[in-house]
């Protein structure tokens, strides 16, 4: 088969993997993209798909030094493995400078950001919050306090969940859920942010006692929501929040398969699992029954980290009047709270319509008000007029030149 | 509810039914606007917002520039979420046959005191320094305004709230005339009057309707102030927005309030839904970038359509329906809406009030193409 692998990112790896597959080679990371990258398959970094303008077609935007370029990729069978991205929630002072997603403080930190001897919080949910905090003791960081809003007994119940599971899938998840020499609160989570420009302090909530904590940077992620936008315009049904997919990893549309975290936030692991047997159903291979087994359970694993990190009503009450909801375009949380829905806010407010397209508002106010986001139209991302312009009429006889998987990160 | 005293009942929140609902609570009739989801959600939603004087015919001019007056009027007391601002038209011309119609439409409009300025090449260089060389010219329409429709009609709204008329949202109607008003939750509600404002979905309630769904396309950038500081329109919109059959594009460029910029336009009839059709805005965008190079570097943020209520003669329908003395009709506005809303409101109060019209309103009245059987 002829594999295309598309990537908005520099290099192979995704968030979790990116630094890891190039510091030790002997990673499972580096194991996997070395053969991924040895089977013959064309790798297509830096390329943003933000357009299937028809069936059978993704358009991506490649990044090249200061050009941007428009590529068209045609294709007759597509695995979708584009990942999630933190969760943000308000509350006052969550604009402030040096305050940043845990993912994204990581990510500055990987470009050359020093973080010796800073005093950090991270606060928010689930176990991508340790595996930061690791990350950047690791970088001589140190962490004040690690603040997950779950109470002890919710997350209880993931170590219970996890100890089902034999062998050697339960450690690596266990590792990072419980991360040595780091204070870590659970039943705690941030208030309020303080400073003038750039943060000072948090004051954070911890069983039911305030305390305020001074620091450089507060990392905040309250768990993860899964990047649906591209399945979703390809017409991808879903299921409690997730693409809705069959035993060989299908979408409801087809030779569309999905893996990874759009198919239920559940870790590494999972995504290792359900790619490989999408990859074996698109290659009209067999699925073994250990595959089958693997799936079903870190299914199983998936439901229980989210109801490890299912969000405490207190957090809906953070926010105050004049809190900003939607950054991009300075919407305050009292300007939301008498709209009717998302677009009724969109409309009304302009909220979810700046360069981020309701990425950061779009899941805070789901949780907020309940709102659902169902406009999902090209561009996926903000993209050059130009490449919109270059769009050819589609010519539906060409021969589709490759099986894709695209996978994209948000950054 | 109690719901047997209703005069007026408004069956869409777009910009036009909350217009009327304005007009008509403002007269001290008891009116109530029933819309199937939001405040603005159809058209209104979908429109660039350009306040113009077209002219068309003279009944569109005559409506458009007794809404622009209404606009100018209504100015001062505007929150500044409806973001009126006095752009102004270029109407720019690209070659000596182009020129020639803005010198025609110069007469037209001077002869008839709507302030209006040729510009030369030159001129029209210096005033949009992002628009290619080499165009031959412009006309400036300087009482032309841009507004952000969804507030605009939200405005409205909380206006006809303030004199008393009441809201329904997320409340489809199924069926209307008659005097009465059916809802999708099986609800009757009795109206003297019923007014079909719901735009391109107009025929679903009232039969018979020669109104015909045109899709438009518009994409938004990033911000970039000054980039564009007119609203600019090609004047060849006219030969390609004439034609009824073909679809079309055309370049139609806003500068908005937050200094994005808003890109358009496609006409096209017969689409299948409303999804962003990645051939016609790739048109619509090459369109605007041979007028507008610079434009391919900006930022394109989203894109949209909405459908356009649109009728054969291109005038809207508004008035009452022959055959149902209850029934009212204020729509088929087409690319117009957000302009001949205030007019369409004040005709409408006029009609079922008696009172003597604002301006004459036979052009538009529904009889013109209606033959009702009811």
């Amino acid at each position: 088969m002829r594999v295309a692998l598309l990537d908005d990112n520099l290099a192979l790896g995704g968030q979790i993997w990116r630094a890891e597959a190039t510091r030790d080679v002997n990673t499972a990371a580096a194991r996997w993209i070395r053969r991924a990258a040895t089977a013959g398959a064309k790798m297509v970094t830096r390329a943003r798909v933000f357009d299937a303008p028809a069936p059978g077609v993704l358009a991506a935007e490649m990044n090249e030094g200061d050009e941007e370029r428009r590529i068209e990729l045609r294709y007759r069978q597509l695995l979708v493995a584009t990942g999630a991205r933190e969760r943000f929630l308000p509350f006052p002072g969550w604009t402030l400078r040096n305050v940043l997603g845990a993912g994204g403080l990581q990510a500055m930190v990987k470009s050359g950001l020093p973080v010796a001897g800073k005093r950090v919080v991270i606060a928010g949910s689930g176990p991508l919050l340790a595996a930061v905090a690791a990350y950047l003791r690791h970088h001589g960081a140190e962490i004040a306090l690690l603040c997950e809003q779950a109470p002890a007994s919710q997350t209880a119940g993931l170590a219970l969940a996890l100890a089902k599971y034999p062998g050697k899938w339960a450690p690596a998840a266990a590792l990072v859920w419980q991360l040595a020499g780091v204070r870590r609160a659970t039943n705690c989570w941030p208030i309020a942010a303080e400073g003038d420009e750039v943060l000072r302090a948090v004051r954070v909530l911890r069983n039911g006692r305030e305390t305020r904590i001074a620091c450089d940077y507060l990392a905040c992620g309250f768990h993860l929501v899964p990047n649906l936008e591209l399945p979703l315009l390809l017409g991808c049904r879903t299921r409690g929040g997730y693409i809705e997919i069959d035993e060989a990893q299908r979408t409801s549309v087809a030779n569309v398969f999905c893996a990874g975290e759009p198919t239920g936030i559940a870790g590494v692991d999972a995504a290792l699992i359900g790619g490989q047997i999408a990859a074996a159903a698109a290659a009209g291979r067999p699925i073994s029954a250990r595959q089958k087994r693997a799936r079903r359970r870190w299914h199983r694993f998936g439901m229980a980290l989210d109801r490890a990190c299912a969000l405490r009503a207190e957090l809906r009450l953070l926010a105050g009047p004049e809190t900003l909801v939607c950054r991009c375009e300075d919407v305050a949380y009292a300007r939301l709270a008498s709209c009717r829905d998302w677009r009724d806010a969109k409309l009304q407010t302009r909220c979810g319509m700046g360069p981020c397209q309701g990425r950061v508002c779009g899941p805070a106010t789901r949780f907020l008000f309940g709102w659902q986001d169902v406009s999902i139209r090209p561009p996926l991302f903000p993209v050059p007029v130009a490449s919109l312009a270059a769009a050819a009429t589609p010519d539906t006889g060409a021969e589709p030149a490759f099986e894709a998987v695209a996978g994209k990160n948000d950054s | 509810m109690s719901c047997g005293s209703l005069d007026v009942a408004i069956a869409g929140a777009g910009i036009v039914g909350a217009a009327c609902a304005r007009e008509c609570a403002r007269r001290g009739l008891r009116v109530r606007v029933f819309d199937r989801a939001g405040v603005g959600g159809g058209a209104t939603a979908a429109g660039m917002g350009h306040i113009v004087v077209m002219d068309d015919s003279e009944a569109q001019f005559a409506l458009t520039r007794y809404s622009q007056r209404l606009w100018q009027e209504l100015r001062p007391e505007l929150p500044a979420a409806v973001e009126y601002e006095s752009a102004g038209t270029l109407w720019v011309a690209a070659d000596e046959e182009e020129m020639a119609e803005v010198e025609r439409k110069r007469g037209y409009y001077e002869a008839r005191g709507v302030a209006c300025e040729a510009v030369s090449a030159a001129q029209l260089a210096a005033l949009e320094p992002n628009l290619r060389p080499g165009l031959t010219g412009a006309l400036l329409v300087p009482g032309d305004a841009v507004v952000y429709p969804p507030c605009a009609a939200q405005y409205l709204l909380a206006q006809a709230v303030a004199a008393g008329a009441e809201v329904s949202l997320g409340s489809p109607i199924v069926a209307l005339g008659e005097g009465r008003v059916r809802l999708a939750n099986g609800e009757t509600i009795r109206a003297g009057r019923i007014v079909n404002a719901c735009g391109a979905w107009a025929p679903e309630l009232t039969s018979g309707l020669a109104i015909r769904p045109r899709k438009g396309h518009l994409l938004i950038t990033d911000r970039y102030p000054g980039f564009v500081r007119h609203q600019l329109v090609e004047l060849g919109y006219l030969k390609s927005a004439h034609s009824l059959t073909l679809d079309s594009v055309a370049f139609n460029v806003q500068p908005r309030h937050t200094g994005q910029v808003l890109i358009g336009s496609s006409r096209q009839f017969g689409a299948a839904d409303g999804a962003v059709e990645a051939p016609m805005l790739a048109r619509m965008l090459a369109r605007a970038q041979a007028y507008m190079p610079a434009l391919g570097r900006l930022s394109g943020l989203r894109a949209w359509t909405g459908f356009r209520a649109a009728t054969p003669d291109k005038l809207p329908l508004i008035g009452p329906v022959p055959g149902d003395d209850s029934l009212y009709l204020a729509t088929g506005h087409e690319g117009l809406g957000i302009t001949t809303s205030l007019a369409t409101g004040r005709l409408i109060a006029d009609l079922m009030t008696g009172a003597s019209p604002s301006l004459p309103a036979e052009p538009y009245l529904p009889s013109r193409t209606l033959s009702h059987e009811n």
